[in-house]
């Protein structure tokens, strides 16, 4: 069983996010990157699979922008990815998915796998999922929003679930290799002890494959902004007794419960 | 044909026999969009025996339907090869396909394989000189981005939920047209079933009170306290996407886009930041407080009171006062 696991880095959803002055990009010189969450959910399946089914787990990233990947690349290592591999070229400052997927699908075309594992989305796909772009780009069936991925080695297939709204769900039967955009895994992602971390960066290597592929999507940013709300929250202020009273005040004009 | 170049199509998303309120959504937008640039209002439905799922398209000024046995529950592998071979004959101005499951399978594959651009999560659209400029939700939210394509034909993802259904509603029964399927082989995907969740132990879409719990709690030791919250107010307890894929809670009480839609008297939220598809499940809520460590959080914005605080220090304290006041 070797799984491919495309993964990304993006800015950390936590950290206030700037605008640059142009508004036109944000503004990276800040940024604290992160792994996307839904790569670390697509991570961890694969580590289950490998788990149950033996095999190789290989991790891509495309590097694009300044954000430096090592250290995500060695986290996965620490975690039980067994290469890890950059995709380079001529699209440094390219962040679209369009170019990511095909830079990922050059890089793929000469490494044999029996599934592809992706975060479902990220939270800057502006132009679509890497996942979907680069399954079409490799003629790959793709499933998007999985989880409870079960694989039959022999049949060569996987069964896997696709949820809709109101917790309804698919299930499907595909032929591997596939592309899977993975929701969820089974077990919330592992964590890598800073110690297995140290480790990977002394003894692990990080690859790298250089790719010539055309950038861009096809769709420019004419302009960023923060969306202005609509509307907002009245704020309560003042210390937690009063917080807690005010509170306790608004349910009770609201005729929540009666007293 | 001659007016292809302004045609507005809509892909039609149903599940267990019933359209989603996206697809009138978008219905709704594409008649205004089609209205000013001279286009037709095309929907495209696919399934088996959907004749009466298509005379509801009544906003469209034609559906084509293509009726296949195969089609009968959503294949995303049938259902780009069928979109694929109808939209290359079209060629429509733009396609709006719905930003769900369903729809994540198909925009970002059409775009690939017609070689057209995509722009998603689209929250407004409009023909600005003959180009499609789409405006996008990202980073969770907290960005906007106006992107402008640059192709002939363009495709959006649209959210559920940001146009106003009633538009894209009409009593008029729409044109029909019937397209015979264009792929006949077996494919690599195969749909095996549907399952429907079992009723849990509470329906949070019944309870007039939640309290709803998110990431900031932190730890699965922690849910005690909102626990202890809900049971002091007589709410029940429910939670977003995060604490019902670590196993915290039970997915019966999740909120959201791929969980429940509340419409309660009282939305607690606690240590919830506030996702697009969270607040999808729950912004008409009649009253929304909701607890939060980060000010900028986009819960504040449907919320009618915020507090912004530890909720280790918040919550113990309001559930220990309830229980004084109502005792």
């Amino acid at each position: 069983m070797n799984i491919i696991v495309p993964v990304k880095q993006v800015p950390d959803l936590v950290e206030e996010l700037e605008i640059n002055d142009e508004g036109t990009d944000l503004e990276r010189d800040m940024l604290k990157y992160r792994m996307n969450e839904w790569d670390e959910s697509a991570l961890e399946e694969a580590l289950q699979l490998k788990e149950l089914h033996g095999g190789t787990i290989t991790v891509l990233t495309v590097v694009s922008g300044d954000a430096d990947v090592d250290e995500m690349l060695y986290t996965c290592v620490a975690k039980g990815a067994d290469r890890v591999v950059k995709v380079v070229g001529d699209f440094e400052e390219q962040h679209d998915s369009h170019t990511t997927a095909r830079a990922l699908a050059a890089a793929m075309r000469d490494m044999p796998c029996d599934l592809v594992l992706t975060g479902v989305q990220a939270a800057d796909d502006l132009d679509g999922q890497v996942g979907v772009l680069l399954a079409t780009f490799l003629d790959l069936p793709h499933i998007s929003v999985v989880s409870g991925i079960e694989v039959d080695a022999a049949a060569r297939t996987a069964t896997v679930h696709q949820e809709y709204a109101g917790g309804i769900m698919a299930t499907f039967e595909v032929d591997l290799p596939a592309v899977l955009g993975v929701q969820a895994s089974r077990a919330v992602p592992r964590y890598a002890p800073v110690s297995r971390v140290r480790q990977a960066m002394k003894t692990a290597r990080i690859e790298e494959i250089e790719v010539g592929v055309a950038v861009g999507s096809g769709a420019t940013v004419r302009r960023m902004f923060k969306p202005e709300a609509a509307s907002h929250a009245e704020m309560l202020e003042g210390e937690p007794e009063e917080i807690v009273e005010r509170v306790i005040e608004i349910l009770r004009e609201r005729g929540v419960w009666r007293v | 044909m001659s007016m292809a170049e302004h045609d507005v199509f809509v892909i039609a998303e149903h599940l267990e026999g019933r359209l989603s309120e996206v697809t009138f959504e978008m219905l709704g937008k594409a008649r205004q969009l089609a209205g000013a640039s001279g286009g037709r209002v095309v929907a495209v439905l696919l399934g088996h025996n959907v004749s009466t799922l298509a005379a509801r398209l009544g906003a469209a000024d034609l559906v084509f339907t293509v009726d296949d046995a195969a089609l009968a529950a959503f294949n995303p592998e049938r259902a780009v090869q069928e979109l694929k071979a109808l939209l290359s004959k079209e060629q429509p101005m733009l396609t709006m396909i719905a930003s769900t499951s369903m729809g994540m399978d198909l925009a970002a594959a059409l775009s690939a394989a017609l070689d057209w651009p995509l722009i998603a999560y689209c929250s407004d659209v409009q023909a600005q000189d003959g180009k499609i400029v789409a405006t996008s939700q990202i980073y969770g939210g907290k960005i906007a981005v106006e992107a402008e394509s640059q192709g002939a034909h363009t495709i959006i993802s649209v959210l559920a939920g940001v146009f106003p259904a009633a538009e894209g509603q009409a009593d008029k029964v729409p044109t029909v047209q019937s397209v015979p399927a264009a792929a006949t082989s077996a494919g690599r995907v195969r749909f095996k079933g549907l399952t429907v969740p079992e009723a849990g132990d509470v329906d949070i879409t019944r309870e007039a009170l939640l309290v709803s719990v998110g990431r900031g709690i932190g730890s699965k030791d922690n849910i005690g306290l909102v626990e202890e919250l809900a049971e002091a107010l007589g709410a029940a307890l429910c939670a977003s996407r995060p604490i019902i894929d670590s196993g915290w809670l039970p997915k019966q009480r999740q909120v959201g886009k791929s969980g429940l839609t509340v419409k309660p008297k009282l939305y607690l939220a606690v240590g919830i930041s506030g996702a697009p598809e969270h607040l999808q499940g729950m912004k008409d809520a009649e009253l929304i407080i909701a607890i939060n460590s980060d000010a900028g959080a986009p819960i504040f914005e449907v919320a009618d009171y915020g507090i912004v605080g530890d909720l280790f220090d918040i919550v113990p304290l309001l559930s220990e006062r309830l229980v004084e006041v109502r005792a």
